[in-house]
C-alpha cells in the first residue's frame, strides 16, 4: 500500500512540474513572437505616449520572471487575458469553443473505439487471410486519405447530392439560441432541454464530421490493436488457456485481450489528444466553431491570448490524458505497483 | 488405449518445400507412465501438441492414426476437440513464467477451467479452485489465491498448473518439460507431486523431458526420439540393455559415482540414425 502511495506522489508531483515547464513554455512563446501585443492593442497609429503608458499597464517593462509570475498567478486565477479578435475574455471564449470540439473529439473516440478495436483483434485471429487483408486496406485508406478529401467529397455527395444529411454547422437556424447552454454539448444540453428534435438535429450534424474523424483514428487503433494482438497471441498462456478447453472467443477476449489493454490505453489516450487538439480541417469544411478554428484564426491575427491560452490548454489535456493512462495501468496490470 | 499414434509427420513449410520436423512417430498410451526424451529439436513436443491438435496453424498433420480414446484428431471438429482439451487430457506447459496469463489472479485462473467444465456459480467454483490448490500441496491457498503469477514462485507456479489441468478430472495428463524451469530439488518434488496424483486418479502420463535418467525413473516405459523420429522404446527398468548407439551415447554421457570415469564421454551423432 505504501509503495502504492509513494508511486501516486510521485507521479502527481511529475504532472505538476510539467504543467509549470508547459506554462513557462507558452509564456515564452508569447513573449517571443513578433508581435507586439500593445500595438495589437492601441492600434499602428497610436501617439508614443499612450503606447509606453499601455506597456506599463499591461506590465510589459517589468523583468521577464516578474512578468512570469504575474502571468501565472492570473492563469491560475482562470484569467486568460481578452482577445483582441473578439474582444471577450480568453477564458469565455474558450469555454464557448471547446466544448464543440470535445462533442467531436469523444464522439469520434467513442465510434474509432468501438469499431477499430474489434476490427483490429479479428484482424490479428485472421491474420494473413482474406479479412484481414480487407481490413487492411479498409485502414490503409482511412490513414491515407486527407481529411479534407473526405469531407469535402461527404458534403458533395451526403449532403448535396442525396441530402442525407445536414450542411456544415452544429444546428439548424431553427433551434438558434433555443438552448440554454449547461454543459456546452449540444447533445447532452438538447437532452437535458427535453427538446428530441433538437438532439436529433444535433446527432444529424455531427453525423459526417464525426463519422470522418472516426474513420481516420479507426485506422491507427486498428492498426495497433492487430499489431498488439499478434504478440499476445503468441503467448504460452494463449496454449495453456487452448489446451484447458477454452472456446476460441474466450481465449482471444478473455486471455489474450487483457494482456493488450494496457497498451491500448496509451493507444486510446493518445488518439483522443490528438482529436482535441482541434481539427483544424474537419472543423473549418463543416464550419464548426470549435477549438481547432478558433485557434487558427487568433495566429492569422496576431491575437496572441487566446493562441497561448489554447496552447497552454492543449497541453494540459496530454498531460491529463498521460496521468489517466497512467492510473488506468495501475487497474488492468497487476505487474504494476 | 487412450493415445494412439501411428506414423504421425509433422512438417512446416519454408521457401524451399515443407520442412519434416517430425517424421513418422508412433505411440500407444494405456493408463501408464510413458516417458519421451530425446535432445532439443528433436520433436517431443510437437508430437505432444499434435495429440490435443494445439499446432501453430501453419503446421501440416499428417497420419495413418492420430485417435484419443477412439476419437480421430485429424478429422474432429473444433467442438470436439474442446471436450478432449482440458476435460479429458490435461496438458501441462514448461516455464510457469509465461504459461500462466499475467493479468489473471491463480484462483480466477483454477476456477475459470473448473466452472468451464463442471458448471456452478463463481463462488463454487473459487471455493474448488482452492480445493485443487490444496490437492497440490499449496500451503496458503487463500492466499496464493488471489495473488498474480509474477507473484509466486516458479514452483508454485508449476504446481498451479497442474492445478488447472487437474481441475476437469482428465483420463490423460500430458507434461511437456514440466520441471526444466525450475531448480533442482524443486523438480524432484514436482515430479513426485505429478506422479502421486496420477496414480492416485489412474490417469495416463506423457512426460517429456531431456532428462533420461529422470524420467526413467518416473515412468513404466521411455520413448527416444532423434531428428523427428523413434529411435528406441523400452521398458524403463531395461534402460540399462538399451542397445541404440544414440541412446548409449546418452546413458554415457551421465556422470556416475558407482563407475567413475577419467573424462566423461562426449555424445556422438551419426546422420545414418536419421534416416534409417
Ligand atoms: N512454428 C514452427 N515453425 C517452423 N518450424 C517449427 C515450428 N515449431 C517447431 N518447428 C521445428 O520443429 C522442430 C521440433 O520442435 P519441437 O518443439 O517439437 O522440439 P522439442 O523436441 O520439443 O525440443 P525442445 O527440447 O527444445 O523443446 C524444431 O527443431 C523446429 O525446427
Ligand atoms: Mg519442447
Amino acid at each position: 500500500m505504501t509503495s502504492r502511495v509513494k508511486s501516486l506522489t510521485k507521479i502527481l508531483s511529475s504532472v505538476v512540474l510539467t504543467l509549470l515547464g508547459l506554462s513557462i513554455v507558452t509564456f515564452l512563446i508569447g513573449r517571443v513572437m513578433p508581435v507586439d501585443p500593445v500595438i495589437a492593442a492601441v492600434g499602428d497609429n497610436a501617439p508614443e505616449e499612450v503606447i509606453v503608458r499601455v506597456r506599463a499597464e499591461m506590465g510589459l517593462d517589468q523583468p521577464l520572471v516578474v512578468q512570469y509570475l504575474h502571468y501565472l498567478g492570473q492563469v491560475l486565477h482562470g484569467d486568460f487575458g481578452m482577445s483582441v479578435l473578439t474582444k471577450n475574455p480568453v477564458a469565455v471564449d474558450i469555454a464557448r469553443v471547446f466544448p464543440a470540439t470535445l462533442e467531436l473529439a469523444t464522439g469520434a473516440l467513442l465510434l474509432a473505439a468501438l469499431i477499430g478495436i474489434p476490427l483490429g483483434v479479428w484482424a490479428a485471429v485472421r491474420q494473413g487471410r482474406l479479412v484481414d487483408q480487407i481490413i487492411r486496406i479498409v485502414c490503409l485508406a482511412g490513414h491515407s486519405v486527407p481529411v479534407f478529401v473526405l469531407s469535402l467529397l461527404s458534403l458533395l455527395i451526403v449532403y448535396a447530392k442525396l441530402g442525407l444529411a445536414p450542411g456544415p454547422g452544429r444546428q439548424d437556424i431553427l433551434y438558434d439560441g433555443m438552448i440554454t447552454p449547461v454543459t456546452g454539448l449540444l447533445s447532452i444540453d438538447t437532452l437535458l432541454a427535453g427538446d428530441l428534435g433538437a438532439f436529433c438535429d444535433a446527432l444529424a450534424h455531427m453525423a459526417q464530421p464525426v463519422i470522418i474523424l472516426a474513420y481516420f483514428s479507426m485506422a491507427y487503433i486498428t492498426r495497433m490493436t492487430r499489431a498488439f494482438m499478434i504478440d499476445a497471441l503468441k503467448g504460452e498462456y494463449v496454449i495453456t488457456a487452448r489446451a484447458a478447453g477454452l472456446t476460441g472467443t474466450r481465449v482471444v477476449w478473455g486471455h489474450a485481450f487483457p494482456n493488450v489493454a494496457v497498451q491500448l490505453v496509451t493507444v486510446l489516450a493518445l488518439t483522443y489528444a490528438g482529436l482535441l487538439e482541434g481539427a483544424v480541417v474537419s472543423e473549418t469544411v463543416f464550419s464548426w466553431p470549435g477549438l481547432g478554428r478558433y485557434l487558427t484564426n487568433a495566429l492569422m491575427n496576431g491575437d496572441m491570448n487566446p493562441v497561448v491560452s489554447a496552447t497552454l490548454l492543449i497541453g494540459t489535456i496530454y498531460v491529463g490524458l498521460n496521468l489517466l493512462a497512467d492510473l488506468l495501468y495501475r487497474l488492468l496490470d497487476p505487474r504494476v505497483t | 488405449m487412450l493415445a494412439e499414434i501411428d506414423n504421425l509427420r509433422i512438417s512446416f513449410p519454408t521457401p524451399s518445400g515443407f520442412y519434416e520436423a517430425v517424421r513418422g512417430v508412433s505411440l500407444k498410451l494405456g493408463q501408464e507412465k510413458l516417458g519421451i526424451v530425446g535432445e532439443s529439436g528433436s520433436g517431443k513436443s510437437l508430437t505432444a501438441r499434435a495429440l490435443m491438435r494445439l499446432l501453430p496453424s501453419q503446421a501440416r498433420i499428417e497420419a495413418d492414426t492420430l485417435r484419443f480414446d477412439g476419437i480421430d484428431i485429424l478429422s474432429a471438429s473444433e467442438q470436439q476437440m474442446r471436450a478432449v482439451r482440458g476435460k479429458r487430457a490435461g496438458f501441462i506447459l514448461q516455464d510457469p513464467k509465461y504459461s500462466l496469463n499475467p493479468v489473471k489472479s491463480i484462483g480466477a485462473l483454477v476456477a475459470e477451467v473448473w466452472r468451464l467444465h463442471k458448471g456452478g456459480s463463481r463462488r463454487e467454483a473459487m471455493e474448488a479452485a482452492i480445493n485443487l490448490l490444496e490437492q497440490v500441496k499449496i500451503r496458503d491457498p487463500h492466499r496464493v489465491a488471489k495473488s498474480y503469477p509474477h507473484e509466486i514462485s516458479g514452483g508454485m507456479g508449476q504446481r498451479v498448473m497442474i492445478a488447472m489441468m487437474l481441475a476437469p478430472d482428465p483420463e490423460m495428463l500430458i507434461a511437456d518439460e514440466p520441471t526444466s524451469a525450475l531448480d533442482a530439488t524443486v523438480q524432484a518434488e514436482i515430479l513426485r507431486l505429478i506422479e502421486e496424483l496420477v496414480s492416485e486418479r489412474g490417469m495416463g502420463l506423457l512426460l517429456i523431458s531431456h532428462d533420461l535418467p529422470l524420467v526413467s525413473h518416473f515412468c513404466d516405459r521411455v520413448m527416444v526420439m532423434y531428428a523427428g523420429r523413434v529411435v528406441e522404446e523400452l521398458a524403463a527398468s531395461e534402460l540399462s540393455s538399451a542397445h541404440h548407439p544414440y541412446t548409449r551415447g546418452l546413458l554415457d554421457c551421465i556422470p556416475s559415482l558407482s563407475r567413475p570415469q577419467e573424462r566423461l564421454s562426449v555424445l556422438n551423432r551419426d546422420p545414418a540414425w536419421a534416416n534409417p
